[in-house]
């Protein structure tokens, strides 16, 4: 099959080959684009279904395992569907000695989920994250793009949104 | 002259420093004083003079490292690769330069780039920073409209254009090696050396990837002088260093200050001592892959060799404090959490060796520890600990505050395992 099968491009929309073939013509191999495709994709949808990273193989001449071994190995790229907002709770030493387990299971309850787990209302993913860079203001989190810290159980009440309207 | 030459033009409250204000105080004189004026080969001498050593966590001189990278005509591409990848615990302190100074790094690239004649350079940042990265493009908009960045920078013929590049996340992509696979759009799996990167670095070409701090001295080092900057240091060491200290202090924060400063008085003096209560138990001086230090350490001045001959690293300068009412293995056990967490999964002393470590500290800390286990701790932080079992510094780096928790709090972690309790739980 040739690269412009519509059939196999189609899980890609022309503004994220567009985007890809823009960041491929910088490099001396189109391979060396497989993390930034990857990025493209998931800004545009969230996360990389398998129908997308099919598409992304092909259009960078790689095998589909060789893409998924990238794929699954970076902790930011996702490969199952997440909640509008990921929050990245930083599990690390400083925020840890400042007390970040006892916020992290104040998130857990409010949201009725634990690591790796999305909102019934599909609003949240919790998922942990490496020391955030921010540890003379521990505890810290990122909610979506932002970053909170000095976290207490009140901020995090401020914060996050029930995440569940069931209740 | 300015005795905090990295911080000054920081000011959290101000907001970032754009191009007008960076000039206004001097900025790029380095670079117009130094591109088409002065040779690479003088510059790197200026650099080597200056001791200055990579605050990246190793201290490696890097004038040292630079001469290692083939001079003269080459018939493809040179880089300069900036490890903006932050992410060791406890670490805190390239993020304010990213966020508040971005010019300050960016000159510093481009008088590095020009003293190894790369044309092309990466900033390699964690995803996590956004506000660092929409900064950072901002900043090199600007530059490349001066005539600082690009094409025949200043009409001077030398060409170097830098690029930012967002990570995917794994702490292994700051380990130089790891990062250049990734910059190659690769699994972050470190490389052998030899070769060297600056042999055979990014796609097989001559490459240095320096640490930001390390490359922001850059300016300052060519802007005023070797000698000014080697004054700086209180010890033998040369420069200020961006040190910092987080856990249970009154006032956890970041400072610039003189190379050689004491402990102390970074815990003390900086930090505000400890918060109401509780006393110094240990620290980690310059992040989580570093040997536990004592408070009898506190006279130390913070210097690389000080610090190597008291048995720990000055790593990259940002201490975590421990009080006396944390409990030393819950605290090794949230780190070797980490450390297993984020191995690249290459070699088995450490893909395996870390879960195991972690489990037997799990173990311990939740009252099901066995005298036994101490022995396994011992020897597989031994085996894995020593340089040259394990492809990359990683795993060593893990067992430094394990093997040294050990050292120093063994009763502790006796207690666990005779109590068959955490003694701290519940106090
Ligand atoms: C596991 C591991 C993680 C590292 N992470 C970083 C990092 O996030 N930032 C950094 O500058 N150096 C990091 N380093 C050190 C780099 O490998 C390298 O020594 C450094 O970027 C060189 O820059 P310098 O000479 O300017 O210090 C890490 C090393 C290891 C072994
Ligand atoms: S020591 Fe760990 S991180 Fe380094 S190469 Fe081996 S498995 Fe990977
Ligand atoms: S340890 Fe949490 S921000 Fe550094």
């Amino acid at each position: 099959m040739s690269r412009k099968d519509p059939l196999i491009i189609q899980p890609l929309s022309s503004e994220e080959i567009t985007a890809i073939e823009n960041e491929v013509s910088h490099l001396p191999f189109r391979d060396a684009a497989a993390i930034d495709a990857l990025k493209i994709v998931q800004a545009h949808r969230g996360w990389v279904s398998d129908e997308s990273l099919a598409a992304i193989a092909r259009l960078l001449d790689m095998s589909i395992e060789e893409l998924d071994a990238i794929a699954t190995f970076y902790n930011l790229i996702f490969r199952h569907p997440v909640g509008e907002k990921v929050i990245l709770f930083c599990d690390s030493v400083s925020c840890w000695l400042m007390g970040g387990d006892n916020i992290c299971d104040h998130i857990r309850q409010k949201l009725d989920i634990d690591y790796g787990g999305t909102t019934a209302d599909g609003r949240y993913t919790l998922l942990p994250v490496t020391c955030l860079g921010d540890c003379d203001h521990a505890p810290a989190m990122m909610v979506g793009d932002e970053l909170h810290h000095d976290l207490t159980p009140a901020a995090i009440d401020q914060i996050l949104v029930k995440g569940n309207h069931n209740e | 002259m300015s005795d905090r030459p990295l911080t000054r033009n920081i000011d959290p409250v101000a907001g970032p420093t754009w191009i007008k204000t960076y000039e206004a105080n001097d900025g790029y004189q380095a670079v117009r004083e130094t591109i088409g004026q002065r040779s690479p080969a003088d510059v790197l001498d200026m650099v080597r003079e200056s001791n200055l050593r990579g605050r990246g966590g190793a201290g490696f001189p890097t004038g040292m490292k630079w001469s290692f990278v083939p001079m003269g005509k080459t018939d493809g591409h040179k880089y300069l690769v900036c490890n903006a990848d932050e992410m060791e615990p406890g670490t805190f302190k390239d993020r304010i330069i990213l966020e508040y100074d971005p010019h300050q790094l960016i000159e510093g690239m481009i008088l590095s780039a020009y003293t190894i004649a790369a044309d092309v350079g990466y900033i390699f940042i964690r995803d996590e920073y956004h506000v660092a990265t929409r900064r950072l493009r901002q900043a090199i908009a600007e530059a490349e409209q001066k005539g600082y960045l690009g094409n025949d920078i200043l009409g001077t013929g030398y060409d170097f254009h830098l690029y930012v590049h967002v990570s995917a996340g794994r702490y292994i992509c700051g380990e130089e090696t790891a990062l250049l696979n990734s910059l190659e759009g690769k699994r972050a799996t470190p490389r052998a050396k030899p070769p060297f990167p600056q042999v055979s670095g990014l796609f097989g070409r001559p490459t240095i990837v320096n640490n930001v701090e390390t490359l922001c001295n850059i300016t300052h080092i060519v802007g005023k002088g070797p000698d000014w900057f080697k004054s700086l240091g209180l010890g033998d060491d040369s420069g200020t260093k961006l040190f910092g200290a987080s856990g249970k202090v009154k006032r956890p924060g970041c400072w610039e200050l003189p190379m050689g400063t004491t402990i102390g008085e970074i815990i003390e003096d900086h930090a505000g001592g400890m918060r109401e209560g509780l006393a110094l138990k240990g620290f980690l001086p310059g992040g989580a892959s570093t040997d536990f230090l004592l408070p009898e350490h506190l006279d130390l001045r913070m210097d690389y060799d000080t610090i190597m001959q008291a048995g720990s690293r000055m790593g990259t300068g940002t201490m975590i404090i421990m009080d006396d009412k944390t409990c030393p293995v819950a605290m090794v056990r949230n780190l070797e959490m980490f450390f297993a967490r984020e191995s690249c999964g290459f070699c088995t002393p450490c893909r395996e060796g870390l879960p195991w470590i972690f489990r037997i500290l799990d173990d311990i800390e939740e009252g099901r520890g066995m005298p036994e286990d101490m022995e396994v701790l011992d020897r597989q932080g031994r085996f894995i600990g020593a340089i040259g079992n394990t492809h990359c510094a990683h795993a060593p780096g893990a067992i430094e505050p394990l093997s040294s928790a050990i050292r120093y709090f063994r009763e502790d972690f006796e207690q666990h395992i005779q109590g068959k309790r955490c003694p701290y739980a519940g106090g």
